[in-house]
């Protein structure tokens, strides 16, 4: 019965995977359509991010940047962290740095004065980097034994890839979660306290002085003779 | 026609030498240097979820989401950095900040 059941479930497994590589051929030359589309783009909004003259027009090619990104994410599989990437980078960071922009008024003109004296260094060290990494991609291989290393296999189609996420992020890397929450706690605490400014001539309200007045000091009761004023 | 490994890890390298470059380009803009900075870790980012999906393993997803929050803390916490130095000096060139020490 358990021989039977086990050939039953091995044919349906093969049927699933015949099916999925003949979906695998359909989809596949649009998947390689949307990977070139995608990081074509992110790579062109990431040459805009650092050579554009409006740094407003920065921080939106940054969006667009994550934006390619978080499809980048989807293509392989990894919904949730798209959806984070733009929560997190569109929905908070993007705005936080088009608020400072906006807010600081910097002659931004005059910052890109020296711009052209830097370039040969840089393009130097970027080509260097880029060689060095298109060094490393070509001849790099993964190794055999790479597989057996792998401790949290994703697995198929059975849950989501949300599900499988929170899964093992909220039991084996539970500590993990709690320190990154207070990375988190400490970055906001650092920001609030570095921005923080009293100015001296604005009148507050002081909650302790309100809450600790009590009737003895609050009236003062004067003898006022008659026919004469305070 | 299938799109593997090496070309996920071409387009996060490429991404991350413009990061770098971008902060030598831009060498007395603090904020193009902080969003050269998150250029280059979204770059990270990209090499993580890319092995992770192709070495089928759920751990490099859960490491870039621990990239994120420390990116961004990082920004929250460079943009407040920036905001007290603008505040002191009226500008934002990088030159100048070594003022600072003591």
């Amino acid at each position: 019965m358990a021989i039977a059941g086990n050939a039953r479930s091995r044919a349906i497994l093969r049927s699933m995977r015949l099916t999925a590589e003949r979906k695998e051929k359909g989809t596949s030359v649009i998947a390689a359509f949307f990977f070139y589309l995608l990081s074509a783009v992110a790579v062109a909004s990431g040459v805009m991010v650092i050579a554009s003259r409006n740094p407003v027009h920065s921080v939106l090619f940054l969006i667009l940047a994550f934006f390619n990104a978080a499809g980048l994410f989807i293509l392989l599989g990894a919904e949730f962290l798209a959806m984070i990437l733009i929560v997190v980078y569109v929905g908070a960071v993007a705005v936080l740095f088009l608020f400072v922009v906006m807010m600081l008024d910097v002659d931004f003109a005059q910052l890109r004065q020296g711009m052209a004296t830097y370039l040969p260094i840089g393009g130097t060290i970027g080509l260097i980097l880029l060689v060095e990494l298109a060094l490393v991609v070509g001849t790099w291989n993964i190794s055999p034994g790479a597989m057996k290393t792998v401790s949290e296999p994703i697995s198929g189609m059975a849950v989501t890839n949300t599900e499988a996420l929170g899964r093992i992020l909220y039991t084996k890397y539970a500590y993990y979660f709690q320190t990154a929450g207070l990375v988190l706690l400490v970055a906001m605490i650092g920001a609030i306290v570095l921005t923080l400014r009293h100015k001296p001539n604005v009148k507050r309200q002081s909650i302790v002085a309100q809450v600790t007045r009590d009737p003895a000091d609050a009236i003062e009761i004067r003898k006022v003779k008659t026919g004469q004023g305070i | 026609m299938t799109i593997g490994l090496a070309h996920y890890l071409t387009v996060a390298a490429i991404l991350f030498t413009i990061g770098v470059f971008g902060i030598f380009l831009n060498r007395k803009n603090v904020i193009i240097i902080l969003m050269s900075i998150e250029l280059m870790l979204l770059a990270v980012n990209l090499n993580f979820v890319a092995f992770s999906a192709f070495l089928g393993d759920l751990i490099g997803q859960v490491f870039a989401l621990f990239v994120l929050t420390v990116a961004a803390g990082e920004a929250a916490i460079g943009l407040a950095i920036l905001v007290t130095y603008f505040r002191n000096r009226g500008s934002i060139a990088v030159e100048d900040i070594h003022l600072m020490k003591g």
